[in-house]
């Protein structure tokens, strides 16, 4: 899932300081699991805004609500009321969810309240990982079920560099060497001799250097 | 020959080779250059430029090695592919060719973090493996990375690659190496050598491989100039090797005699590797401290350099 972490309070502070009244609004899907945009953190959010409001004298108003997805139009149309009474919403969504508002709703102030971090999982309660940078072209039947576009620092795909030590990467101790990891998955699925053919130059005008990437499925379309 | 380099000579000849290192000031100033050239000339049979090392902005490999060559020293350009994208390390290498340069270590490079724009977005278009191949096609078969012919003239480079002996997983290194050399390196330099022992064990490996026979490797070695430089390599550089016994040779002489001990400590070790089957020179690395080098390849035995 999309992971995302809320944004310091003096930047949200920052960002809303031109208005008065201001919508705050959660997304029920990925940042609710990352705890960083979901209902209960909409709450937190509008209380620690108003207890900074109320210090600063300042007049501002806060209202919440929450949908099941801010990255589905049916879901945002659904609110339109709530928006249109307020001068600025702040989306606890991911960038999906703040950039379908502000195509919704053309003459609306949206602002981030999070900051969308990247594509991955909690691999224990509160910690979670990086696993997927959306490349477009998935080389993980190649590497073991280990990717090493998401997981290695240098993208390579030939190999681990020379930083590789005790399984954990130089640019980081505590992240595994993802390159110690595929080592290890294709010895035990007996296919280290994949490590020895030359993965040619990666494509990379299938992720973000092609431009904003697009899928069209005419079969779908109504 | 490939590029009839005077490393290439060397190596073909079949003696053994000794490189050195010299590391671009991070200024436009061109005397710095002159004086570490001048310390260098006549000692090595080429000299590594290194490219941005450890991801500090530093005057450029092919600027530095075009002076080298006005000087009359063989220069090696070193190419990273943490800042270049295929389009601007193609285009380095036409005019470095154009220019008289013959050999070229390929890296990946030392991550940006690492350096002292540590907020720099790495490109990493390419990775090592993949840049020596791109560098042997555009040379053996005038190809751009593309597959676009080259019309004319091509780039021609003795190509080289690095490798790190001491790095994880260390049952996979002489594969890699193996790999890099299938993919078109004609020469290899190796990260700085201390724990022998391991190194043995890695050649020996590299040996059975036949690895030896397709390509020549240099051992990376270097002068330890102080106890701190040692803990420093031995706790905070990623991927060296420093053992206790190199430092505690250090601790056994006086303070003032540290960097001397620490010159004939890299010559015992050039002696080392002089015996180890499968290692055909010597590239030295003596880092902000190039006046070492003639005294140690004086020491080893490797003074003055063959001409070919």
């Amino acid at each position: 899932m999309i992971k995302a972490k809320q944004k310091p309070i003096a930047e949200i502070k920052t960002l809303i300081a031109p208005y008065r009244n201001i919508l705050i609004l959660g997304c029920g899907t990925c940042v609710t699991i990352s705890f960083a945009g979901g209902e209960k953190e909409v709450g937190m959010l509008a209380s620690s805004l108003r207890i900074a409001a109320a210090m600063d004298k300042n007049a501002q108003l806060f209202t919440e609500a929450t949908v099941q997805r801010q990255c589905e139009w049916e879901f945002i149309d659904a609110i339109a009321d709530q928006i249109q009474k307020a001068d600025a919403v702040i989306s606890l969504a991911c960038g999906i969810g703040v950039q379908a508002l502000a195509e919704r709703y053309p003459d609306k102030v949206i602002l981030p309240g999070v900051n969308t971090t990247f594509l991955g999982m909690a691999i224990e309660h509160g910690v979670m990982v990086e696993r997927c940078r959306a490349c477009g072209d998935c080389i993980l039947g190649l590497t073991g079920g280990v990717c090493p576009i998401a997981r290695c620092a240098k993208n390579l795909l030939n190999g681990p560099c020379g930083g590789s030590q005790r399984g954990k990467c130089e640019v980081n101790p505590e992240t595994d060497c993802a390159w110690q990891l595929i080592y290890d998955r294709l010895g035990k699925l007996g296919q280290l001799d994949r490590l020895s053919s030359l993965m040619t130059y990666k494509d990379w005008s299938k992720d973000y250097d092609g431009g904003p990437r697009k899928i069209v499925r005419e079969d779908l379309k109504l | 020959m490939k590029v009839s380099s005077n490393l290439e000579r060397i190596l073909t000849s079949g003696q053994f080779a000794a490189t050195g290192e010299l590391g671009p000031p991070k200024s436009a100033e061109a005397e710095v250059i002159h004086r570490k050239a001048a310390l260098l000339k006549g000692y090595v049979d080429a000299v590594n430029i290194t490219d941005n090392q450890t991801a500090i902005v530093r005057m450029s490999s092919i600027s530095v090695a075009t002076m080298l060559l006005g000087i009359g020293i063989e220069p090696t350009i070193q190419m990273t592919c943490r800042d270049r994208n295929r389009l601007a390390i193609q285009a380095d290498l036409l005019g470095a060719s154009a220019l008289g340069i013959k050999n070229l270590l390929c890296l990946t490079g030392d991550h940006q973090k690492f350096g002292n724009h540590p907020t720099a977005r790495g490109v990493y278009d390419l990775d090592s493996i993949q840049l020596v191949a791109m560098v042997k096609a555009l040379r053996d078969e005038k190809k751009f990375a593309n597959g676009e012919a080259i019309d004319t003239v091509e780039p021609r480079f003795f190509i080289g690659a690095a490798e790190n002996p001491f790095a994880d997983p260390f049952d996979y290194r002489p594969y890699r190496l193996a790999k890099k050399v299938a993919a078109g390196a004609d020469f290899v330099q190796t990260q700085l050598i201390y724990n022998v022992p391991k190194f043995k064990e890695f050649m020996k490996r590299v040996v059975d491989l036949g690895v030896h026979e397709k390509c020549s490797i240099l051992a990376g070695v270097g002068p330890i100039k102080s106890i701190g430089m040692a803990r420093y390599m031995q706790n905070s550089v990623p991927g060296m090797d420093v053992p206790e016994d190199i430092i505690a040779r250090l601790k056994g002489v006086p303070k003032e005699q540290v960097r001397k001990e620490g010159i004939k400590q890299c010559a015992d070790i050039i002696r080392e590797m002089r015996e180890i089957p499968g290692v055909h020179g010597v590239h030295v690395m003596a880092i902000e401290w190039e006046e070492a080098v003639a005294e140690i390849l004086e020491l080893s035995g490797l003074l003055p350099r063959p001409r070919v």
